[in-house]
C-alpha cells in the first residue's frame, strides 16, 4: 500500500509543479492545492498505513494507527486553508484592480 | 596614554573644533586657526630628536580591544620621526599656502581644514603606530581624507572621477594589505610590528610568507603610485595645489615607501622581496621618467615625476635589503648605503616637490593657466618663484649644489654596488641596474629642465595668459622659499640631516646589521672626488641636454598627449565592463517572471535533494513492512490520480476546478480508509468551501479575457515537474521503507485517557498535549481572516487604469 501512496504522492506532487509553473494564476492557485494534498498523504504514509483501528480509545482495539501525524495533518489542513481563500482573495481583488490573471503580465517595471 | 599619542590625537580634536571656531571668527581665514597645530607638533618632534639620536624609541601603549589583541600602541623611532617631522613640517607650510591660495569668500574653507587636519591625524598615526591593525585604520582614514580632498571642488567632473579613482585603487591596495596583515597574524600571533619582527627569523620558511609579502606590498605600490597602479596620481592633480603639493608630493604617497621601509626588518633577505621592491621600483622610475616628458600639464608633469621619484625610491629601499642577507659581515654596510640612499632621497624629494608644486600653483594662480604651451617668459615678472622653480628642478634634475644631487650620487653608488652582490642570479642581471638608473636620470633631467626653461625663459605668450601675470603675495611665497633654502642648506651641509635623521633611521629599517649600542655612521659629502658616479652625472647632463634641443626641436611638447594612456584605457575599460557584465548577469536571470523564478526553486530543490538522496544511500525500496492493497483501494488511488492528471489537460477552468475538487474528495476518501475520521471530516468540508472559493473566483474572471482554450503543453516544465515528482516519491519510498526508530505515539495511545480524560486521541494531541500548535494555528486562521477583510474593504489607492487587452 506504501509504495502505491508514494506513487501517487509522487504524481499529485509532479502536477501540482506543473500547474504552478503555468501562466495563469487560477491555475496556480489548484497547482497549491494539490501540492497540499499530496504533502498531507506524505506525511500520513510515512507513520506506516492501516496497522491498526482508528484512534479512539473507545474502540477496544488491541492496536490503533499513530495518532501524532493526523494531528499534524490537521493542523496543517487548517493553516492551508487559511492561507488558500487568501491567495483567492488577493487573486480576485489582482483581477478586479489590474484586470488580467496571467502572471507573466503581472511584471514590475522594466527598471525595477 | 602619552604625549605620543596626545600628538596623533590633536588633529582629530581640531578637525572637530575648527568649524565650531571658524563660525565665531568669520573675519579670520579659518587656515590662521589651523596653523598652530602643526607647527606646534613639528617643534615637539623637533625636540624628540636628541631622545631618538641616542638610540631610544618613545613607545605607550592604551588598551582598546586586548581581546583581538588590538591595542593603541604609539611607537616612535628614527623612521617614525623623520616622517612625523615631514607629515608636520611641510604641514605647517602648506597650511600657510593654502592661506593666501584659497579665497576665503569663494572656497568653502571649513571643509577644507576638517579633512586637511583628518588626513594630517591619520597620517601621524600610521607613522606612529606599532599596531598593525591600528595602522591599517590611520592608513585607510589616508585614503578617506584624500578622496575627500581630491573631491574638494566637487562640482567638477573630472575632481570626482579623480577622486573616485584614488579611492577605488588604494581601497584596493589598503583590503590586500589587510589581509596581508591577517597572514603575519596567523604566522605570529601578534599584531605588534616589534614583536613580529622579532620573530622574523622563525616564519621566514613558512607557506603563508611569500603570500603575505605579496598582498603587502600590493597596498604598499597602490598607496605610492607604483607602476601599474600609478594611474590614479596623474588624476588626483585636480584637488588644489596645496593638496597636491602636501598628498601627492611628501606624504600620502610616501606611505607605502614607509609601509616597505617598516617591515623590511620582516621581509628583508629574501630574494622575492628584492626583486619585487627593486624591480617595480626601477619600472617605475623609468616609466614614469619617460612619461612626465610628454606632459604638457605642468601639475601632470610633476605627477609623473613623484611616480618616478618614488619608482627611485623604491627600488633603493629594495637594493638596501641585499644587506640583511649579509647580516653581520663585512660587506653588509656596502650595500646598507643604498638604504641610506633611500631615506636621504625621501627627505629630499619631499623638500624639492613640495617646492614645485607651490611655485607651480603660484604660476597657476597668477596666470590663469598650467599649461606648458601658453606659457612662458615669466623669469622677469616673478624673480622668487623663479629662483624657487630653478633650485627645485636643479636639485630634481641632481645638479650640484642641491640635495638632489648628493641623492642622486648615492643612488649611482648604490645601483653600481648592485654588480658586486653574487646572489639571486645578479652576477648576470646586475648590469642592468645601472643602466636603467642612468637612463632614467637622463630623462628626469629633460622634463626638469623643461618644466623650468619652458615656464620662465622664452618670449611671454601675454595674448594666450587669462591675466596680467606679476609676483605672489608674500605670504604665498614663503613656504616654498623656506623648502628651496632647505634643498640648498641640505645640499651644502648633508650632515646636518645624517646625524640626527638619516641614522636613527636606517636603525629602525636595518635593526639586525648593529650590534648592541653600535651606530652607522653616514658620511655624505658634497664632494667625493673622481668617482664614476661623477661621470655618470656628466653623461646625464651631456645627453639630456642634447635630448632637449632634439625634443624642442622636433616640438614633441605641442602635441597633446597624455602618457600613461593605455593603462587608463584597460582601468576605464574593466570599470565599464565590470559594471555591464553584472548589469547583464542580473538582467539574464533576474527575469521578473515568477515562473523562472519558481523554475530555479524547483530545479534546485531536485538537484540538491536528489544528490542528497543519492550521497547518503537514502534511496530504498523495503516492502516488507508495507500494507496489503486491496482492490477498492487501488481503485481509490487510479481515480484520484487520474484526475489529479487531468487537471493541466482540461480545456476550461471549470473542468480544472471540479477536477481538483475530485481529488479533494478522494484525499477524503483515504483519510477515511487510513482509520483517520477526524481528518475526512475537516477535509471532507475544506474541500467544499475551497471549491466554492474557486467558483467565486471563476465567476469574476474578466470578460475578455477568459480562457478556453487549452493550455499549451511545455515540455520543459513537464520535466521539471516530473523531476520534483520523482524525488518525492523517492524521499515517501524511503521514508517508508523501516523507521530508524519507534514513533512515540504509544505514549498518546496510553496516556491519553489517564492524563488528559479524553478518548479521541487525536483531538486530546491538539489541545492538550500539543495544544500551542492548535493554538497558534488559530492566530493564522485568524490573521487570514482578517487579512481578507482588509483585502477587500482597504481601498487607499485608485485603480489602475486597466491596459487595453493586448493581442
Amino acid at each position: 500500500m506504501e509504495g502505491l501512496m508514494s506513487l501517487c504522492i509522487g504524481i499529485l506532487f509532479a502536477v501540482g509543479v506543473y500547474l504552478i509553473l503555468s501562466k495563469s494564476l487560477l491555475r496556480i492557485i489548484l497547482g497549491t492545492s494539490l501540492l497540499t494534498h499530496s504533502v498531507h498523504l506524505l506525511l500520513m504514509t510515512m507513520a506506516g498505513l492501516k496497522t491498526g483501528a482508528a484512534p479512539l480509545l473507545g474502540e477496544k482495539a488491541k492496536a490503533v494507527v499513530d495518532p501524532l501525524p493526523q494531528a499534524l495533518i490537521l493542523t496543517s489542513i487548517v493553516i492551508s486553508f487559511g492561507v488558500t481563500a487568501f491567495f483567492f482573495v488577493l487573486a480576485y481583488r489582482a483581477y478586479q484592480t489590474l484586470g488580467t490573471d496571467d502572471v507573466e503580465e503581472l511584471r514590475g517595471d522594466e527598471d525595477e | 596614554m602619552s604625549l605620543l599619542h596626545v600628538a596623533i590625537i590633536v588633529p582629530f580634536l581640531w578637525a572637530v573644533l575648527t568649524p565650531l571656531l571658524s563660525g565665531l571668527l568669520r573675519r579670520a581665514h579659518t587656515g590662521w586657526l589651523v596653523l598652530p597645530v602643526p607647527a606646534v607638533l613639528f617643534v615637539w618632534f623637533l625636540l624628540r630628536i636628541p631622545e631618538i639620536t641616542q638610540g631610544k624609541a618613545l613607545r605607550s601603549s592604551v588598551e582598546w580591544m586586548p581581546s583581538l589583541g588590538i591595542d593603541f600602541t604609539a611607537c616612535m623611532d628614527g623612521l617614525g620621526l623623520l616622517f612625523a617631522l615631514l607629515i608636520t613640517g611641510i604641514g605647517t607650510l602648506v597650511v600657510l599656502y593654502s592661506i593666501f591660495y584659497l579665497d576665503k569668500s569663494k572656497e568653502s574653507l571649513r571643509h577644507f581644514y576638517v579633512y586637511l587636519l583628518l588626513f594630517m591625524g591619520a597620517m601621524l598615526g600610521v607613522v606612529l603606530s606599532d599596531n598593525l591593525m591600528v595602522l591599517y585604520g590611520f592608513w585607510e582614514l589616508t585614503s578617506v581624507s584624500s578622496f575627500l580632498l581630491i573631491a574638494f571642488w566637487h562640482t567638477r567632473d573630472k575632481s570626482r572621477y579623480g577622486a573616485q579613482k584614488s579611492l577605488l585603487i588604494t581601497v584596493f591596495g589598503g583590503l590586500a594589505m589587510f589581509a596581508g596583515f591577517l597572514l603575519l597574524y596567523a604566522m605570529t600571533g601578534t599584531f605588534s610590528i616589534r614583536e613580529t619582527i622579532a620573530q622574523a627569523h622563525d616564519i621566514a620558511g613558512q607557506t603563508l610568507f611569500v603570500p603575505a609579502m605579496l598582498l603587502i606590498l600590493l597596498g604598499a605600490f597602490t598607496k605610492s603610485a607604483q607602476f601599474p597602479f600609478h594611474i590614479w596620481l596623474p588624476d588626483a592633480m585636480e584637488a588644489p595645489t596645496p593638496v597636491s603639493a602636501y598628498l601627492h608630493s611628501a606624504t600620502m604617497v610616501k606611505a607605502g615607501i614607509y609601509l616597505v621601509a617598516r617591515l623590511s626588518p620582516v621581509f628583508a633577505g629574501q630574494a622575492e622581496w628584492f626583486w619585487i621592491v627593486s624591480g617595480f621600483g626601477l619600472a617605475t622610475l623609468v616609466y614614469g621618467s619617460a612619461t612626465a616628458i610628454r606632459q604638457t600639464d605642468l601639475k601632470a608633469m610633476l605627477a609623473y615625476s613623484t611616480i618616478s621619484q618614488l619608482g627611485l625610491v623604491m627600488s633603493l629601499l629594495g637594493l638596501g635589503s641585499a644587506s640583511a642577507f649579509f647580516a653581520g659581515a663585512g660587506d653588509s654596510l656596502l650595500y646598507a648605503k643604498a638604504t641610506a640612499a633611500a631615506v636621504f632621497h625621501l627627505i629630499n624629494h619631499a623638500v624639492f616637490k613640495g617646492a614645485l608644486f607651490m611655485a607651480v600653483g603660484i604660476v597657476d594662480h597668477e596666470t590663469g593657466t598650467r599649461d606648458l604651451r601658453r606659457l612662458g617668459g615669466l623669469m622677469r615678472l616673478m624673480p622668487i618663484t623663479f629662483t624657487v622653480a630653478l633650485i627645485g628642478t636643479f636639485s630634481m634634475a641632481g645638479l650640484p649644489p642641491f640635495s638632489g644631487f648628493l641623492s642622486k650620487e648615492m643612488f649611482f653608488t648604490a645601483m653600481l654596488n648592485v654588480q658586486r652582490l653574487d646572489l639571486w642570479s645578479l652576477r648576470s642581471w646586475g648590469v642592468v641596474f645601472p643602466a636603467v638608473a642612468w637612463a632614467a636620470s637622463v630623462f628626469t633631467f629633460v622634463y626638469s629642465m623643461i618644466v623650468l626653461l619652458r615656464t620662465f625663459a622664452g618670449k611671454l605668450q601675454s595674448d594666450k595668459l587669462g591675466r596680467k601675470p606679476h609676483e605672489a603675495p608674500l605670504g604665498m611665497l614663503i613656504p616654498p622659499v623656506v623648502l628651496a633654502s632647505c634643498a640648498v642648506v641640505f645640499g651644502l651641509f648633508p650632515n646636518l640631516l645624517t646625524y640626527s635623521l638619516l641614522e636613527p633611521a636606517m636603525a629602525a629599517i636595518l635593526p639586525d646589521l648593529l650590534a648592541q649600542g653600535e651606530r652607522f655612521h653616514v658620511s655624505i659629502r658634497l664632494w667625493h672626488g673622481w668617482t664614476p658616479e661623477v661621470f655618470m652625472t656628466i653623461g646625464v647632463v651631456l645627453a639630456g641636454a642634447a635630448l632637449y634641443k632634439l625634443y624642442g626641436r622636433l616640438n614633441v611638447l605641442q602635441r597633446p598627449k597624455t602618457g600613461g594612456l593605455w593603462l587608463n584605457r584597460l582601468y576605464d575599460g574593466g570599470l565599464g565592463a565590470a559594471e555591464t557584465f553584472a548589469y547583464r548577469l542580473t538582467a539574464r536571470y533576474m527575469t521578473g517572471s515568477v515562473r523562472h523564478y519558481l523554475i530555479y526553486i524547483f530545479v534546485f530543490f531536485g538537484v540538491a535533494l536528489g544528490a542528497a538522496l543519492l550521497l547518503s544511500n537514502g534511496i530504498r525500496f523495503d516492502t516488507s513492512r508495507y500494507a496489503p492493497v486491496s482492490f477498492y483501494e487501488a481503485a481509490a488511488a487510479l481515480f484520484m490520480t487520474a484526475a489529479a492528471v487531468a487537471v493541466p489537460f482540461a480545456n476550461s477552468r471549470l473542468t480544472a476546478i471540479i477536477l481538483t475538487g475530485a481529488v479533494g474528495y478522494m484525499v477524503t476518501l483515504f483519510f477515511i480508509l487510513f482509520r483517520a475520521p477526524d481528518l475526512a471530516l475537516t477535509q471532507i468540508i475544506v474541500e467544499t468551501v475551497s471549491v466554492a472559493l474557486f467558483l467565486l473566483c471563476f465567476y469574476h474572471l474578466p470578460k475578455w479575457k477568459k480562457e478556453t482554450a487549452r493550455p499549451r503543453f511545455k515540455l520543459f516544465n513537464f520535466l521539471v515537474a516530473a523531476g520534483a515528482g520523482a524525488i518525492v516519491t523517492l524521499i515517501a519510498l524511503g521514508a517508508s521503507s523501516g523507521g530508524a526508530f519507534e514513533s512515540i505515539s504509544h505514549y498518546y495511545v496510553e496516556e491519553s485517557y489517564r492524563l488528559a480524560g479524553g478518548k479521541n486521541i487525536v483531538n486530546v494531541i491538539l489541545v492538550d498535549f500539543r495544544g500551542f500548535d492548535t493554538m497558534l494555528e488559530i492566530t493564522v486562521l485568524g490573521i487570514a481572516s482578517l487579512g481578507i477583510y482588509a483585502l477587500v474593504k482597504l481601498r487607499l489607492d485608485p485603480p489602475l487604469p486597466r491596459k487595453p487587452a493586448e493581442a
